[in-house]
């Protein structure tokens, strides 16, 4: 079954949330260096460090988080993320998963889960006071929730957000650390945008079964 | 204590404590006060845990402005408000202000025994709106 599919059969794939933390923490700890040198470009260079720490954590607690229904353990795993990972990046992406938590029913199918994103995008814009358009991972989330709504398939979505990670790159930076460079930081892949993209294959590719 | 409560968050622990040090040079004891800086692992950055511990340290009836310098500051305070919840979360207050003079301005407004808002508003009369 794949994302593709899902809104013709009504309900999603049953993933192992333990199966999707492991890969969701191997992605980013195999990205960390590629991160923090994005970061280090154009912000304070911690980005990858700071990610790492924060997916290891989860990782540690996945047993914990896995006995959980969908939309606590998802709520678990964001404020798990606000504890470890220090920066913004902790408040911004603890937030994404907090609301998606909120927002998620127990066993999504393919219609509550693209609400329950949007619903995220919208707490996550909220919190860093951001909106599309500003070189942030708000720039992949938003192209990665049209791509749902349009009944995308899994491929599709995953390379939407890669699209829109690397459309980051000729983009000025209007928020966050990156914005204090101005036209200087046109020419770089925000460290944001990049890590929210791969977090989105890894997803991705869980839930359509290809990994 | 009745005095508003001043709360300093900084990417350092550096900046942040010798930010407290002006602080209390100019108000003593007689504001409730706090800070922290610093990742939580020895390196710089802020955390969300510190932050709300620095509330409860520095925590008073009448309110707590949070001082902050950079981005991640700001939002890892305005996380930690919102966590700590209500009934406490309507008290507390991030300035938009600049974090050593916004420190001290505010708690001197704090000393004499000035409202939140007052305080704050102080805080925000350093920032070019």
């Amino acid at each position: 079954m794949s994302l593709g599919t899902l809104d013709k059969t009504g309900t999603m794939n049953k993933v192992d949330l333990k199966t999707l933390i492991s890969v969701a923490a191997d992605t980013i700890a195999a990205h960390a260096e590629e991160l923090t040198s994005l970061d280090q470009a154009i912000g304070d260079g911690d980005h990858g460090l700071n990610m790492k720490r924060g997916f290891e954590a989860v990782r540690a607690e996945a047993d914990t988080f896995a006995t959980k229904p969908l939309p606590d353990a998802l709520k678990a795993i964001g404020t798990k993320l606000v504890m470890t990972v220090g920066g913004a990046s902790g408040p911004l992406f603890g937030t994404l998963f907090m609301a998606l938590g909120k927002e998620i029913s127990a066993e999504p199918d393919r219609a509550n889960l693209t609400a329950a994103f949007g619903k995220a995008i919208e707490a996550v814009a909220a919190r860093g006071k951001s909106q599309v358009g500003q070189k942030t991972m708000l720039d992949v989330l938003q192209p990665v929730h049209d791509a749902l709504l349009q009944g995308k398939t899994g491929p599709e979505i995953t390379d939407a957000a890669d699209s829109a990670a690397a459309a980051t790159v000729p983009m000025k930076a209007l928020r966050g650390r990156a914005s204090f460079l101005g036209d200087r930081s046109i020419g770089h892949m925000d460290a944001g945008a990049r890590s929210t993209a791969l977090l989105v294959r890894a997803v991705t590719e869980i839930i359509e079964g290809q990994a | 204590m009745s005095n508003v409560g001043i709360v300093v968050v900084s990417h350092s622990p550096l900046v942040a404590e010798g930010t407290a040090d002006m602080v209390r040079q100019m108000v003593g004891d007689e504001v409730p006060l706090a800070w922290c800086g610093g990742n939580g692992h020895g390196g710089l950055g802020t955390n969300v845990e510190a932050i709300m511990a620095a509330i409860d340290k520095a925590w008073s009836e009448a309110g707590v402005a949070i001082l902050v310098d950079l981005g991640g500051a700001e939002t890892n305070s305005e996380m930690a408000v919102e966590m700590i919840g209500e009934p406490r979360a309507h008290k507390i207050i991030v300035c938009n202000a600049p974090i050593v003079e916004g420190a001290v301005m505010a708690a001197t407004e704090a000393s004499g025994g000035a409202s939140l808002r007052e305080v704050v508003a102080t805080a925000h009369e350093l920032s070019p709106s």
